[in-house]
């Protein structure tokens, strides 16, 4: 009964609406970059652009903020909220975006 | 399905863009589609335009509309810079044009009925708009009913300034118009209220005018809470920049503000009267009225809400987000509105496509000027957890104590950055 929920609603979802949806969801904790990341054109700041970075960078960042070997500011106490396989997604996501 | 409104009762507020989502029939869709569906935001402020404006990048045939009765906003964040003469106030205002350019309909209407078993909101011209979900971000109401003799007529004397605006102003003028050696006070309330640090970057930015201008002069914090956001930065940071100047009185030491006298500029404690120059009365909050009026409040006064979806756990298909909603551990501030509307308007498109939103993380991030170069920050990252918006162990917390005043002006500089970036992303 759940598998035809599903199905259905995949159906009414390729029916009804391309699929830009699902590939462009951000993964738990993606949307909250742009806050300070800029998601819009490159601006005249301080903090960088972090959409079509390359994903083993961003990991590599995070991961170095995470464990303290990489200064910073306020990433470390935020990079310390995500685990590897989370922090993946949001780089891959983050570098997929435009 | 009827969407009542005339093209009429829209004049001047972006026609075109009425057009496109009263009247989908006017351009050509596939013969398959469905009725696009409709979601009604109501409060333009960094919860509400950044939620329409996500809606609509997430799934562009959305018919999404903003109801937000003010044609300028005037941000909350660095309006403490402007009371402390660093800033214009134009510098915090932004418009809603590139919204509705977006295909947003923003509706120039306060609303003011919401029938959540209709599915209508009701706006004060009398017009009706349908929903197949709706999003509240109305952010917070002072409570004129909880500090004896603190109405909106004493407003106009002893300024909040907790909405940025007129008060901003008028709080402004005041403090160039004290005479050296004046006394300044500011009341702070009990949590939960808007921005938790700002009374305390206030002090500091209002203590920073004074020192360079009237240095005599004093600053009085009056709390009713014993702690308070960084409170330890703040603390350092009054020692260190302005010694002398800045006493907090807390909450066991008779900080409590119970009444106000408008007439005689007095506040009134437990302990004693203070008569200030310049008395800067912040009251308790709860959300801004139209949750009432949609059922979404508990009796705290404030939203409770699902914390993957934002969904009211009280009014189905209304969602809450920002300043008026209860997010457990995340704080009342405009970074957390942001980061809540994108993972609540992903969360609405993937309902209303009949999937089942994931599980999301937010972050948010705040930061306070001590000085105009000297930045401190929190930051948290939260996940739902027992119906709540918990806090990530061993996530978080806010700036070092020990660091040096190059870390503290990388603060400042990135404080900046993030207003001019989030308020490009939600009006730009």
């Amino acid at each position: 009964m759940k598998a035809l929920r599903v199905a259905v609603a995949v159906a009414t979802v390729m029916a009804s609406s391309p699929p830009v949806l699902a590939a462009s969801e951000p993964p738990p904790g993606a949307a909250s970059c742009s806050g300070c990341h800029t998601s819009g054109a490159a601006a005249a700041s301080s903090v960088s652009r972090l959409y079509g970075r390359n994903a083993d960078e961003i990991m590599t960042a995070m991961t170095g903020f995470r464990d303290g070997s990489l200064p910073a500011t306020v990433m470390n106490r935020i990079a310390k909220g995500f685990s590897d396989d989370e922090l993946r997604a949001i780089a891959a996501w983050l570098a997929a975006q435009k | 399905m009827s969407y009542r409104i005339s093209r009429r009762k829209f004049c001047g507020v972006g026609a075109a863009a009425v057009t496109a989502s009263t009247f989908s029939s006017a351009f050509p869709l596939p013969a398959f589609a469905q009725a696009a569906a409709r979601v009604v935001v109501i409060g333009g402020g960094f919860g509400g335009a950044s939620c329409a404006r996500a809606l609509k990048a997430i799934d562009p045939k959305l018919q999404v509309t903003l109801v937000e009765p003010n044609k300028t906003f005037t941000a909350c964040p660095f309006s403490n810079n402007v009371i402390a003469g660093l800033r214009s106030i134009e510098a915090q205002q932004f418009g809603y044009d590139k919204i509705a350019a977006g295909g947003v309909t923003v509706v120039a209407q306060a609303a003011t009925a919401v029938d959540a078993t209709a599915r209508t909101v009701g706006l004060a011209d009398g017009a009706t708009l349908s929903y197949d979900r709706l999003v509240l971000s109305p952010g917070v109401d002072l409570r004129f009913d909880a500090l004896q003799g603190y109405d909106e007529a004493a407003a106009t004397k002893m300024p909040h300034a907790w909405k940025a605006g007129e008060q901003t102003l008028l709080l402004r003028k005041q403090l160039e118009a004290m005479g050296d050696g004046g006394l300044v006070v500011i009341a702070a309330p009990a949590n939960p209220f808007r921005c938790p640090p700002g009374p305390y970057e206030r002090a500091c930015l209002i203590a920073h005018y004074l020192k360079s201008k009237k240095p005599r002069s004093k600053l009085l914090i009056l709390d009713a809470k014993d702690t308070f956001s960084k409170q330890r930065l703040f603390q350092n940071a009054w020692k260190e920049l302005y010694p002398g100047m800045v006493e907090w009185v807390s909450l066991s030491q008779g900080g409590k503000v119970n009444a106000v006298d408008p007439a005689t500029n007095t506040l009134i404690t437990d302990f004693g009267n203070h008569t200030a120059q310049v008395a800067n009365v912040i009251p308790p909050q709860r959300a801004g009225r139209i949750a009432e009026i949609a059922g979404a409040t508990d009796k705290t006064g404030w939203c409770a809400i699902d914390p993957v979806t934002f969904e009211s756990k009280s009014a189905p298909n209304i969602h809450v987000i920002g300043d008026a909603c209860l997010a457990g551990a995340m704080p009342k501030s405009a970074f957390s509105a942001n980061a809540q509307a994108k993972v609540c308007a992903a969360a609405i498109a993937t309902l209303l496509s009949g999937g089942t939103p994931a599980t999301p993380k937010l972050i948010n991030t705040c930061y306070s000027l001590a000085a105009p170069d000297y930045g401190i920050s929190v930051a948290g990252v939260y996940q739902p957890k027992n119906g709540l918006l918990a806090d990530v162990e061993g996530a978080g917390g806010v700036s070092p104590a020990d660091a040096p005043r190059e870390f503290r002006a990388r603060e400042a500089d990135y404080a900046q950055s993030w207003f001019s970036t989030v308020t490009a992303e939600v009006f730009g």
